[in-house]
């Protein structure tokens, strides 16, 4: 027996009261979809949690038109200080459900309970309470006197964080005066549906926040919708990219908060003990299923075998296996699909040269699972060295010179996150500089807080979540102009009738006929002020 | 028959605990009718030296939590408050004489006043702090930090809204307070001291003193220990003697305000009780 054979530490799950099947979350109650339900299950082992509905694209009008009725006739109405103290109450019920959500995560995404426990759900509170105390304090989140709120806003979420994306987008925008209908993940509805019943609980007025389920095509139809002004989402490049692509011309802002292939750079003065648990941290926290993972390593030529050697020896006591195990360090792929895509480009690494290399644990026999895993003799020019794997995979490559290490880390279509580990703090800051990248760690890795703003360079994505720029995407200053819509845009908001944007849409249709910005602004004026005119 | 009420002995809050003032003194606090309420301790300049002594063992505990850990508490209190809210309403609606609506509406505006400020807690250094885009190869950020000790001497014509909004805005950056209460009003701030002590504000961050400002302001102004000294309720006092008092030691004075709304919220009552530091360090080239 060796010393990593522990008894089981199962968390137990009565402390969750899930009901056999959920609706969606609309006007401030649960209704049935429109839509074919389907299942939640547990990667883990592949059960059946829970029916969740579908909401087709009559479901999407009526949320859209909730969170309309709710921004125009009381979210909108309400003092920032109410607005607060509504997130605060969030904040609280979040903290004392604490428990019961991170069982709910982890059962529905396989991540281990550890980590819910730890950090998605504590995260998840911060983020209201941090938000709760801008709903008073927007004349100082740096866009002048008196921002306003945008309307609107579609949010679409990823599974690998399912609660704590739900907290990153709805606070800040609630925060801001906006309503929000958020589409959670396909593969992880459970927590949002959960969190419904504490927005109930929290009296939360209704259609503030409405919570739609489905796949990929509830999304589009949501992002898609005349109705709305504000699009942001966290997901995969090439959903992104069609995200921008379908609403160019209708006047939404967007928020993209894409995929990466973070370069963790070590140097050979790093202090290693405590770079290998940043290294370790980096690409297995949540099973590496995390768009800022430090998925590609580079490390200086000269440790670059000792980092190896190290790497594997701590590995080895890494504990893969039941999410719901206070010991397990890894847990389960969140899905078959997700399995599949990081088999295949595993596959294709080892096809183009690379070595593989994993401790030698016990899988599961049930369910979605991936041996933390060690590319090895990987080059700039290979698959794995450029896509992002998005499971427990690592890919060491090395430099010699800080000046190859920034070249080879800038060397990616993304920019979200990098780490560099080295003890001379003149280099780290001189290397984070020239560094592409939205988030920069040094001697650490993975830290998140909602007053230090996230997001990427590139296709990376754009704008950022968290601290005060978090609360800006959110918002527009007092004198910004109406945004810009085409034609085809305003015709279908006019064909919309319940959920048109009647105010923008004045302004817009001004703004349509100028080209110049100058201009724009200009043609914007007057639109306003008959916009302050219909609303008395 | 009606039942017998048991009065509540009012004494300070010092160091998280309620001792009566060390020079065994009171006074009378009444109605505006004249009626006898309560005895109220009368402070003495040793009181005023243990409460210092008090505030500055605390600073390292409160100015080393974190900003989100301090905006939690300070939220805690507007909760316990929140629950105390009848007592308080009472309690004014005695001292001062006014309506319940009145005391109600006092009430209410310092519970939100903790909410403004708690929420304060982890942004102000977000809002006041900055990168500075220096002509070399460094990095080189300001950030606010807490002064210290703060002297308070909270508005004379509030029982409560006006002691909170003096003290709330100092706690936000970390600094700890010795406050001199109003001195016809004094029992709301004891009360106050109770939820402070059981809403996870570790003793010493807030003292509480009751008595004369005139008498204690001045060694408070003097006192080495002290590194602010707002004095935004000393507008009946000698406050340039004061003023000048705390010069000697380079003491931060903010002034005397009159009326009703003296120490409205404002991000600048944060600021005053700030220093700013700035952090240098070299970029080598690459």
């Amino acid at each position: 027996m060796s010393f990593l054979e522990y008894a089981p530490a199962p968390e137990s799950t009565s402390v969750l009261k899930l009901k056999d099947a959920y609706g969606l979350f609309i006007d401030g109650e649960f209704v049935g979809g429109g839509g074919a339900a389907f299942d939640t299950i547990s990667p883990a082992t592949g059960r059946r949690i829970a029916t969740v509905a579908t909401a087709d694209a009559g479901d999407i009008d009526r949320a859209v038109a909730a969170a309309r009725r709710a921004y125009d006739g009381t979210w909108s109405r309400l003092s920032g200080r109410d607005r607060g103290k509504y997130l605060f109450r969030i904040a609280r019920l979040v903290q004392e459900r604490a428990r019961e959500l991170a069982v709910a995560e982890s059962l529905d995404n396989g991540k281990p309970i550890k980590e819910t426990r730890d950090f998605d759900i504590p995260t998840v509170a911060a983020w209201f309470f941090y938000y709760a105390g801008w709903a008073d304090k927007l004349d100082h989140a740096g866009l002048g006197p008196a921002p306003r709120s945008l309307g609107v806003a579609a949010q679409v979420i990823p599974w690998n964080f399912p609660l704590m994306m739900l907290a990153w987008k709805i606070a800040p925008a609630l925060a801001a005066g906006n309503t929000v209908v958020i589409k959670p993940a396909e593969t992880t509805p459970l927590t949002a549906l959960i969190f419904a019943e504490i927005l109930q609980q929290a009296d939360l007025p209704a259609g503030v926040v409405n919570i739609v389920t489905g796949a990929g095509e509830t999304g589009a139809a949501l992002v898609a919708h005349p109705g709305v002004d504000k699009v942001a989402f966290t997901g995969s490049t090439a959903v992104g990219k069609r995200i921008a692509q379908t609403i160019a011309g209708q006047g939404k802002k967007l928020t993209l908060e894409l995929g990466g292939k973070g370069a963790n750079i070590v140097f050979d003065d790093a202090p290693l003990e405590q770079a290998i648990e940043g290294i370790v941290n980096g690409i297995f926290f949540n099973q590496g299923q995390v768009c800022c993972a430090g998925s590609r390593l580079l490390v200086q030529e000269s440790v670059h075998d000792e980092v190896v050697e190290r790497l594997r020896e701590r590995m080895r006591t890494l504990r893969v296996g039941d999410p719901l195990d206070k010991n397990t360090d890894v847990g389960a792929i969140n899905s078959a699909e997700q399995l599949q895509r990081i088999t295949a480009l595993t596959e294709a690494g080892i096809a183009e040269g690379a070595e593989a290399w994993s401790p030698d644990c016990e899988l599961p026999s049930e369910g979605f699972w991936f041996r933390p895993t060690l590319l090895t003799n990987v080059a700039t020019s290979n698959t794995v060295a450029r896509d992002e794997i998005f499971g427990p995979v690592l890919s060491i490559l090395t430099f010699r010179t800080p000046a190859e290490a920034v070249a080879k880390a800038n060397n990616s279509p993304y920019g979200l996150s990098a780490g560099i580990w080295s003890e001379k703090g003149s280099r780290t800051l001189a290397l984070a500089d020239k560094l592409k990248a939205g988030v920069i760690w040094s001697n650490t890795f993975n830290k998140f807080d909602p007053a230090s703003p996230f997001g990427g360079y590139k296709e990376s994505g754009y704008g950022r979540e968290g601290g005060r720029q978090g609360i800006g995407a959110y918002l527009q200053a007092a004198d910004a102009p109406a945004p810009a819509r085409s034609q085809a845009a305003l015709d279908a908001a006019s064909g919309a009738t319940t959920t048109a944007r009647p105010a923008v849409k004045r302004a817009a249709k001004a703004v349509a006929k100028t080209v110049t910005k100058p201009a724009a602004k200009a043609a914007a004026k007057p639109a306003k002020t008959s916009t302050r005119k219909a609303a008395k | 028959m009606t039942r017998l009420t048991v009065p509540k002995t009012y004494k300070l809050y010092l160091g998280g605990k309620f001792p009566r003032s060390e020079s065994g003194r009171t006074y009378e606090v009444a109605t505006p009718a004249g009626e006898f309420l309560a005895n109220a301790s009368l402070a003495s300049r040793k009181d005023a030296r243990d409460a210092v002594v008090a505030a500055r063992g605390a600073t390292g505990g409160w100015a080393g939590a974190t900003a989100y850990n301090r905006g939690q508490v300070l939220y805690r209190v507007a909760e316990v408050l929140e629950g105390r809210h009848a007592q308080f309403v009472d309690e004014i609606v005695a001292q001062e004489g006014v309506s319940r609506a009145a005391a109600t509406a006092q009430v209410d505006e310092a519970i939100d006043r903790w909410v403004w400020y708690a929420g304060w807690c982890d942004k102000y250094a977000q809002v006041a702090g900055n990168a500075n885009p220096v002509a070399g190869p460094y990095f080189n950020i300001s950030a606010p930090e807490p002064t210290g000790v703060v002297a308070v001497i909270a508005p004379q014509d509030s029982s409560l809204l006006g002691l909170v909004s003096a003290v709330a805005p100092a706690l936000v950056t970390g600094n700890t307070v010795v406050v001199v209460a109003s001195e016809r009003f004094p029992l709301s701030a004891i009360s106050l001291g109770e939820v402070l002590a059981t809403s996870d504000v570790p003793g010493g961050v807030v003292n509480v003193l009751t008595g004369s400002p005139a008498e204690i302001a001045p060694w408070l102004a003097s006192h080495q220990d002290v590194d602010a000294l707002d004095l935004v309720g000393a507008g009946e006092l000698d406050w340039p003697a004061l003023e000048q008092a705390a010069a000697e030691s380079v003491t931060r004075v903010s002034w005397p305000e009159q009326g009703p709304d003296a120490a409205t919220p404002s991000i600048e009552r944060i600021r005053a009780f700030t220093e700013t530091k700035t952090v240098w360090h070299t970029k080598s080239l690459l």
